[in-house]
């Protein structure tokens, strides 16, 4: 409409060059320094990662269809659990939000031209699709059959299949975890715009902020494990090795130090770009801002001391299990803070539905539920009835499926528009938001009570009575696929026939919607300055329509 | 740290993202800083373990102490002291705007001594345990005067070895940025205003020679050297 006498020279951004068509060729891509085109060879590569992963869990939905095992030999079984584990913790929800999202938007929601260090952005892609191809090279020679937690002695001295593989990937891929981190730590002390104070900065922002520090502290511990680990494994000696005194739950207590962290990791980002939407689709500033912020930093701190709750039954001594056990609770009320805090910004919001607010309110109602059951697990006493069972997998399934994931799903569908240019079909994404949902609670509600009946997790047979409540659980798990794949069709649609979407299509808040869609290789035609708070919506008595 | 300042084309180092020089300076700064971050817990994970199993085999480690090359531990420990100082030197005399060839002499002789510190280590000492048959996982033979203890003596070799190799896994890293570092001196990059890629190396390099402040005490050191068979 108002494009065709655009001036080339005094408007670039209207001109039509953007990130995604300034150069061409395989060679700009694979070669490129931009952080949105990093951030788009991350999506395309999790993308990946993630079928994979679920084709695991495929076959085991459909493998527990009968008592005796619908499909697979055990041993088989056993691989594919270890594989679903494996890819979708270290290859999926680790870089997920952080290595598409937060390397997307940062720079943009910080006012920058790029992250500090360009070239350790594209190595640390490189580096994690390296560590992708050795876990491949694994699956594809024998896979692994240790679980994703590479217990020893197990992993280091029984197991006769890919272990060193596999771990090797994790190791490389970790190094990714580290370089992301950091560079995202520096970015965001050093690159932000004149007057994006600390406490202007998006919760995002400040998610990431968190999430970067455990990448940058947690991931050397599991790096110095599985290099012991694969060192053992090899030499056949080892500090691990109870013949000369080593002591196995060293192991478990080295990798959950890193590993719980990790869980943060994963829903720390979430919440940040759940902070986003119920901001944008309430028109709300959000309740208790500083509450929010510092409760992401409070659960960085945290989660670092609550790791022995992982061993509540191995051993490990009653009066560390009580402490880890209070600890365990107080890392729930920074977490539960946030959910009150979304929960007061909805009060008086002029709410609206548009598909990534549905996937927002999905992750409040689920990552509470996947939360509380948390508690029952970090009690003492429950725990070991619980412990080993359905009860687990469905619990922390609820925070990455049901928090992560959705989270994930939101993100992209509400950044789509600022990543593309272009939009997608809003009714089919609601659609395929609401069949997620109802995907996901019938996969892992019944596994809830297949736990509290005592159905341990990590076996491919069970007895004949639990057989309603997983054929259930199986029947979710294809609903759920189905979910998942609707969005990969409109956005493929999109990408190519979707209609433009302007610079800022939800009338949101936030530097990035202030340049074009989408955005220029330089990100902006002048460094902004920042006047006001984040999430400066009008108040909704004067915004009314 | 392969920063961005590091290879950049533009003779004055400047990275189109920042805004200024200085800006470009401090993320550099902050970056490594952050990494040597990092490099703690990733070492930290072995002190601990070794702590607690030093804690738990006492005696065995003392044994496994006094296996060690005790006087070729202590001339290293110098060595790297000295190549710290070497360190300092060659960036004081970048930043005290002095040729470039005393830079790089400075840097030829850090990476001396940083070679010096290597070769001593595999030579006098590694090879020698390899003979000695103290290699856990390469013929280790475990010795009848270490009775009961013998086991726990073996899992302090392979905390010595793990150690010790990692360390020098990140010296010869480090030789590498030195390495570097000579190059872009002999092209003239570093001036009284320019020299954060060798700050930011030093700091890599002080790292590394502090770890081993550590490892030195707490490998060869245990126990009291000249009372064996004391406990």
């Amino acid at each position: 409409m108002s494009t065709a006498i655009a001036d080339v020279h005094e408007a670039p951004a209207e001109s039509g060059v953007n990130y995604l068509n300034a150069t061409y060729g395989v060679k700009s891509w694979l070669l490129t320094l931009d952080h949105k085109r990093i951030a788009l060879l991350y999506l395309g590569t999790i993308t990946l990662t993630f079928v994979v992963g679920g084709l695991a869990a495929v076959l085991m939905r459909l493998n527990l269809l009968e008592p005796q095992g619908a499909l697979v030999e055990p041993d088989t079984y056993n691989k594919l659990f270890s594989i679903h584990g494996i890819i979708m913790v270290f290859f999926f929800l680790v870089p997920s939000i952080p290595a598409t999202l937060g390397n997307f938007l940062i720079p943009l929601m910080i006012g920058a031209r790029d992250v500090a260090f360009p070239k350790l952005n594209l190595m640390s892609w490189y580096v994690f699709v390296t560590g992708a191809a050795c876990v491949m090279y694994a699956v594809m020679t024998g896979g692994v059959d240790t679980g994703w937690t590479f217990y020893t002695p197990y992993s280091s001295s029984y197991a006769h299949t890919q272990v060193i593989a596999a771990a090797l990937g994790i190791f490389i891929a970790g190094f990714s975890s580290i370089l992301t981190g950091l560079n995202f730590l520096v970015t965001i002390h050093k690159m932000r715009a004149p007057g994006m104070t600390w406490f202007r900065l998006p919760l995002f922002i400040w998610a990431m902020y968190a999430t970067s520090l455990i990448f940058v502290l947690g991931t050397p511990v599991i790096a110095v494990t599985i290099l012991l680990l694969g060192a053992e494994r090899l030499l056949h000696v080892g500090i691990f090795d109870p013949a000369i005194g080593g002591d196995p739950l060293l192991f478990q207590h080295l990798f959950w130090f890193y590993s719980h962290p990790a869980v943060y990791i994963m829903i720390l980002p979430g919440m940040g770009v759940i902070s986003e939407l119920i901001t944008a689709f309430s028109r709300k500033k959000i309740f208790g801002y500083s509450f929010v912020a510092f409760s992401s930093l409070g659960i960085a701190i945290i989660s670092f001391v609550v790791w022995g709750h992982h061993m509540f039954v191995t051993g490990q001594s009653l009066y560390a299990g009580l402490v880890f056990s209070v600890l365990s609770f107080v890392v729930a009320i920074p977490s539960a803070v946030k959910v009150f805090n979304w929960t007061a910004t909805l009060y008086k919001g002029s709410i609206s539905y548009e598909a990534p607010m549905l996937y927002a309110l999905g992750f409040i109602g689920l990552f509470t539920m996947g939360g509380l059951t948390g508690l029952f697990l970090a009690s003492l006493a429950t725990d070991v009835h619980l412990n080993g069972t359905y009860f687990i997998v469905a619990h922390f399934h609820y925070i990455m499926v049901g928090g992560a994931v959705m989270a994930y799903l939101g993100g992209i569908h509400y950044w789509w528009p600022k990543i593309t240019g272009r939009l997608y079909p809003d009714l089919w994404a609601r659609f395929a938001a609401l069949i997620i949902f109802i995907g996901f609670n019938l996969t892992f509600f019944p596994q809830f009570m297949l736990g509290y009946l005592g159905m341990p997790r990590r076996y491919g047979i069970y007895p004949a009575e639990f057989q309603v409540l997983n054929v259930m659980s199986s029947a979710g798990a294809s609903i759920l696929a189905v979910g998942y794949v609707i969005p990969l069709i409109y956005f493929y649609w999109s990408w190519n026939y979707g209609p433009p979407a302007g610079p800022n299509p939800w009338g949101a808040t936030g530097l990035e919607w202030t340049t074009a869609s989408p955005p220029p290789t330089e990100n902006f035609e002048h460094i902004p300055i920042v006047t006001e708070d984040a999430y400066n919506y009008p108040t909704a008595d004067v915004a009314s329509e | 740290m392969s920063d961005t300042a590091l290879h950049h084309p533009n003779p004055t180092g400047f990275a189109h993202q920042f805004e200024d020089l200085e800006q470009q300076h401090e993320a550099g700064r902050l970056g490594m800083w952050i990494f040597l971050a990092t490099e703690i817990l990733f070492f930290g994970g072995m002190f601990t373990s070794y702590t607690i199993y030093r804690a738990l085999h006492l005696p065995s480690f003392i044994i496994g102490s006094h296996l060690l090359e005790v006087q070729f531990g202590a001339t290293n420990t110098v060595v790297l002291i000295c190549s710290s100082l070497t360190m300092a030197l060659a960036i004081r005399a970048a930043q005290t705007g002095k040729s470039k060839s005393s830079i790089i002499f400075y840097l030829i002789l850090t990476m001396f001594l940083g070679a010096l510190f290597l070769g001593l280590k595999l030579r006098f000492e590694w090879y020698h345990d390899y003979v000695e048959h103290i290699v856990p996982g390469f013929g280790f033979q475990y010795r009848p005067e270490w009775g009961s203890a013998a086991p726990g003596v073996q899992m302090f070799m392979c905390f010595y070895f793990f150690m010790t190799g990692l360390h020098a896994l990140h010296m010869i890293v480090g030789l590498g940025v030195l390495g570097v570092l000579v190059g872009m001196s002999a092209r003239g990059r570093f001036t009284s205003q320019y020299y954060v890629p060798l700050e930011i190396s030093g700091l890599y390099w002080h790292f590394v020679d502090i770890v081993w402040i550590f490892l030195f005490p707490l490998l060869y050191l245990i126990g009291g050297r000249y009372s064996i068979g004391g406990h």
